[in-house]
Order: structure tokens, then sequence, then C-alpha cells
């Protein structure tokens, strides 16, 4: 009798990768050419907001952890890209680089001080913590207050490619952009993702195995601080300048809505979800319609019709007309 | 007067004591769960903790895992004092427990299940840079514990379908994984069918020749058949300690205890 019960297994580990495979190689191409057609300037914001998303998803997807305040890391990279930029004059691989690491650090900071409290608690110190950093922004003389920092150049990457181009900054974009996905999928998919899989399952269990959680944790979330930290950078470098805009809250809560939209626990899903709402914000803001309200109205409709994000409840629908 | 006689009893076997406890107590609240347990687990040895229900057993098994602390007593693993130790660097020494209620990674795998217990004690827990196919050095052990445990035909199926007997034999074989000098195991044999309660019971027989076993247990055949010391819990104290014949001679364990177990 128990028996029929467990030959039902879903087939979900043996999924064809081939046609994952064949997808992404598709998408590829599509990045590629799409600036053909589409607003450069557009799709680098995309990119922009779509890594952010994913960052996000790295620790509430497969984490299991629901932070609020990683506007922190993105803003707080982006004012460190722009400061070395414009005041260091370094190149703007290293900005990036110093945003990163702003944004490294910042994570390991909070994250010390977050990773032992749970669920809603966790929430609450995350928020703390990005909006005492927000006030930080407001007082340092550094980050021009009101002003934020603007009027400084992309400069040249690696002392070479000169990025004031779109469409070269657009292919630089692209290349980083699709690696830092792969890394993203990369440390899911390792020995380390297999470990934070094992303890959103069961943390219980994950400790009795003699895993420090909280270690693993505090990885996970330092980890997807530091991809936060490069989209931050990277949207710094896009529209050349830093703002309070982006340490504020209203962004912190803008990343949550985007990785649930599009569904948390995949690749996918934070980069549909990102694509959304920055299309939307995009269109809207060409209208005059109030953006807030037709943003938490799509959310809300989304919520409603597919609990489990656009790309979450797609897979879902998929695997249940798998089963015969 | 009485610890006197107590230690004076126990402190020769303490000197080869895997784990050990003291006085051991926990109180919720004004509640008294866990009242002054002496415990000695011993190498080579299947020490049955038995009571009825609510008397205190996985409690007891918090305590000295810590994944409860203890609001009074000491905790020894060999010569090491751990009673301040987290839960997972008490794991890391060799300590491995199950739980009560079934803890088995649900969304996994029964293979991927046993491959995460073996991740750390082989070095492979933090490289977040490395492909998943790394892991699969590990594969032929996980599948020969699987195997132990009479699971190998269904290692790809998710941990989750499992029938309740299965997924405790899948937590057998994951904690067996750690290489345990100390394994305490809180039932088993819960939901297991006639045939795997003997092939189980076998296995951890078997596996006590090479490490120290705590275990509770219901089934009073079992722990006749394989238990080497017993010791009876009833609302939180000890009622008795001994090996079955003393603690089945006890009056007390009869009326409490075993009396209503032999109508089951
Ligand atoms: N976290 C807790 N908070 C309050 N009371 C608790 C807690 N954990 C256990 N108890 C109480 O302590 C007592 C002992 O519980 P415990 O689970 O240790 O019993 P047990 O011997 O394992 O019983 P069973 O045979 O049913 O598993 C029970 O009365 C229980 O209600
Ligand atoms: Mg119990």
């Amino acid at each position: 009798m128990i028996e029929a019960e467990e030959f039902e297994t879903v087939a979900e580990t043996t999924r064809p990768h081939r046609l994952q495979r064949v997808l992404v190689l598709v998408l590829i191409a599509a990045l590629m050419v799409l600036p053909l057609w589409v607003y450069p300037v557009l799709l680098m914001k995309l990119m922009c907001f779509a890594l952010f998303a994913s960052a996000f998803n790295l620790l509430l997807g497969y984490g299991g952890l629901l932070s609020f305040g990683h506007a922190a890391f993105f803003g707080g990279s982006a004012y460190a890209t722009a400061h070395a930029l414009k005041v260091w004059e370094v190149t703007p691989e290293l900005a990036i680089l110093a945003g990163v690491g702003a944004a490294l650090v910042l994570g390991l900071a909070m994250g010390l001080l977050a990773v032992r409290r749970q669920g809603i608690y966790f929430a609450m110190v995350t928020l703390a913590l990005a909006q005492m950093f927000y006030f930080f922004c407001l007082q340092a003389p550094f980050t021009h207050g009101e002003d934020g920092i603007q009027g400084f150049s992309r400069g040249r990457l690696f002392g070479l490619i000169d990025l004031s181009d779109s469409t070269v900054l657009y292919y630089v974009f692209a290349v980083v952009f699709v690696a830092s996905i792969f890394a993203i999928w990369r440390i899911v998919h390792s020995p380390y993702g297999m470990i934070l899989q094992a303890i959103r399952e069961n943390e219980q269990r994950a400790i009795s195995l003699g895993y420090s959680v909280q270690r693993y944790k505090l990885g996970a979330f330092v980890l997807s601080a530091g991809f936060a930290g490069l989209a931050g950078g990277l949207k710094a470098l896009l529209f050349q300048f830093a703002t309070l805009t982006d340490v504020n809250w209203h962004m912190s809560g803008e990343v949550i809505l985007m990785t649930l939209l599009g569904g948390i626990g995949s690749i996918a899903g934070p980069i549909v979800g990102a694509g959304l709402v920055v299309t939307l914000q995009n269109y809207l803001a060409t209208t005059g319609f109030p953006v807030t309200t037709a943003l938490g109205a799509t959310f809300i409709v989304c919520v409603l019709l597919f609990r489990r994000g656009i790309v979450g409840e797609f897979r879902h629908r998929l695997a249940v007309r798998r089963k015969p | 007067m009485m610890m006197a006689k107590v230690s004076a009893r126990i402190a020769p076997e303490r000197a080869r004591a895997a784990l050990s406890a003291r006085g051991l107590s926990k109180t919720f609240g004004n509640f008294q769960a866990v009242k002054d347990v002496d415990i000695d687990i011993l190498h080579g040895r299947i020490h049955a903790l038995i009571g009825p229900n609510g008397a205190g057993k996985s409690t007891v098994f918090n305590l000295l895992t810590k994944f409860l602390q203890p609001s009074a007593g000491t905790i020894m693993y060999g010569e090491t004092d751990i009673t301040r130790m987290a839960p997972a660097d008490i794991a890391r020494l060799g300590v491995a427990r199950s739980f009560q209620i079934s803890a088995t990674f649900g969304d996994m795998s029964l293979v991927d299940n046993v491959c995460v217990a073996l991740q750390r004690p082989n070095g492979l827990a933090v490289q977040f840079w490395r492909p998943l196919s790394s892991l699969s050095r590990l594969r032929p052990r996980a599948m020969e514990l699987l195997g132990r445990v009479g699971l190998a035909d269904m290692a790809d199926h998710r941990a989750a379908d499992l029938s309740y007997g299965r997924k405790r034999a899948l937590e057998i074989a994951t904690t067996l994984a750690l290489d345990p000098k100390v394994m305490l195991l809180d039932e088993p044999l819960a939901g297991m069918g006639q045939e795997d309660v003997e092939r189980m019971a076998r296995l951890i027989a078997d596996v006590a020749q090479g490490c120290a076993v705590l275990m509770v247990e219901h089934n009073i055949k079992v722990v006749a058949d394989i238990g080497h010391d017993i010791t009876v819990l009833q609302r939180g104290e000890i009622l008795t300690q001994g090996n079955y014949a003393e603690v089945s001679a006890d009056p007390r364990v009869r009326e409490a205890y075993m009396g209503t177990e032999d109508d089951d």
C-alpha cells in the first residue's frame, strides 16, 4: 500500500538538460542582436536590475533568507564606483571592483549581525542596518547629499576601450551579465549550493550533520551582496551618477517585488521579474500614470494568479503536464 | 550522600564512557522535563532509553547533543566537557543523532541526502566554484550506505516521497555516513514493518561494535535482543538503570512501563 505512493516520484531530476542548454544559447544570441531594435541603454538598465534581482534571489531563493536591506549593497557599490571614477580617476573595471569590494565589506558586516536571526527578525535587522547606511550616505561628504556623485566620464576599459560609446558599453555589459548569471548558476549548483539547499530544507538536520549553518548563511549573504554590488556598480557606470535613490529602502522593496514576481528559486525567475518591472516603469514613465500604483496592482494580480511567480508557475504547469 | 554512592558506582565506567552526563536537568518555564539524569554511553554497547510517552527521552537526546541548553548538569564526550559547545561542533566531534520526527532533505534524492552527510567529512562542503560533478566521488559510498539499509534500488527517488519507515531507514544511512563515534537514535524503528525492524536491529547491533549507541525504543523485544544497558525514564527522572534482566525484574518498571507494553 505504501508502494503506490512511492512510485509517483516526480521525474524532476531527469529533466532534459539539453533543451535548457539550447534555450540558453538562443537567449545569449538574442542578447547579442537585440540592440539592433531596442534602445541599448534600456537593455543595459534591464541587465543591471536582472543581475540585482538574481543576486537577491541567490539569498532568498537558495539561502531561504529574506533581506530587506539589499539597497545598501546596490547603492553602496554605486557610490564607491562613482567615487572611484570621479575622484580617484581609475579605469572603469577597477572602479567596479571597488564597488563590489565595498558591497562585500558591507555584506560581511551586515551579515554578521543578521544571520543569527530567523524569518521576519532577519528581515527587520537587515532593514534597520540598511537604513543606518542610508543615513550615513545622507550625511557623509563624499556622497554629496541630495546631488549625488555625477559629472564623471566612464573612462576606458583596461585603459584601452572607450566606453562613452553606448554600443561598446552594451557588449561589455552583456559579457559581464552572462558571466555573472553563469557564476550564480554555478554557486547554486555547487557542493556549497547543495549544503545551502540542505539547510533550507531542514536546518536541524543540517546542524546534526555538523554544519555550522550560520556560516553557510553568512557565505550566501556575502556572495549575494557582492553580486548586488556588481549590479549597482554597473548602474553607476551606465548612468554616470550615483544618488540616494539607490540606497533608499524603495530600492530594497523593488528588488523583492521583481524577484517574487518572476518567481524565487529559479535562475530565470528574477530575470523575467526584473524585465517586467523595468519595462513597465519605463513605459509608464512616458504616460504620466502613477508608476507605484501600477506596479502594486501588477504585483497583486501576479501574486493572486501565480503564487509561484511567473517562471515558477510555468515550470509547475510543465511538470504537472509531464506526469503521466 | 546519595551522590557519593552513585558516583562511586559509576566512576570506573565513566573512564570508558564515550558520552556521559551528570545531573542533567531541563526546565521549560516551571515544568521540569528532565531531572538530575546521570547516564553513561559506553563504547561498543547499545544503551536503550525507555519510558512512557512524555517521560523526557527526546529531551535528554536534545540535551546530550546540545540542541537544547541544559538548565543544569554537565556533559562529557570522552575527556572533553561539551556542556557549552554548539550542536554542530558536537556533531563534528563524532556525535551523530537522528530525530524522532523524520528529518530528511525532502526535495533531494535519497543518494543526495546521504551525500550531504558525506560532503563535510570529505572536505567538499564550501566549494561554491566547483561543479556538482565534483561530488560524484562520494556516490559509491552513499550507494553502499543506502544498500546497508535496503534502499539502494530507490536511490534516485525524492526523499519526501518515501513511506515513514523508509524515511527512518534513510536517516540511519545518513547518520552512518558521518562514521560516528557516538550514535543517538530516537525511535529508529518506528513505522517499520516486522522484516525491516529485524534487519535494522541487526544493522544497529552490527554498527554498535565500533561505536557507542544510545537509542530510544518502544519495541521491548528489540531492546531485549540488542540492548546492553537500559535506562528507564519516568516523568523526567531515572527510575532505574541496569541490564535487561535487572530492569525487567524491577516491579516499578513492570508496573509503570512494561506491563502495559506487553499488551501491544
Ligand atoms: N520545547 C518544549 N517546551 C515545553 N515543553 C516541552 C518542550 N519539549 C518537550 N516538552 C515537554 O517535556 C516532556 C517530555 O517530552 P519528550 O518529548 O522529551 O518526551 P518523550 O519521552 O520523548 O516522549 P515520546 O515517547 O512521546 O517521544 C513532555 O511533557 C513535553 O510536553
Ligand atoms: Mg520522544
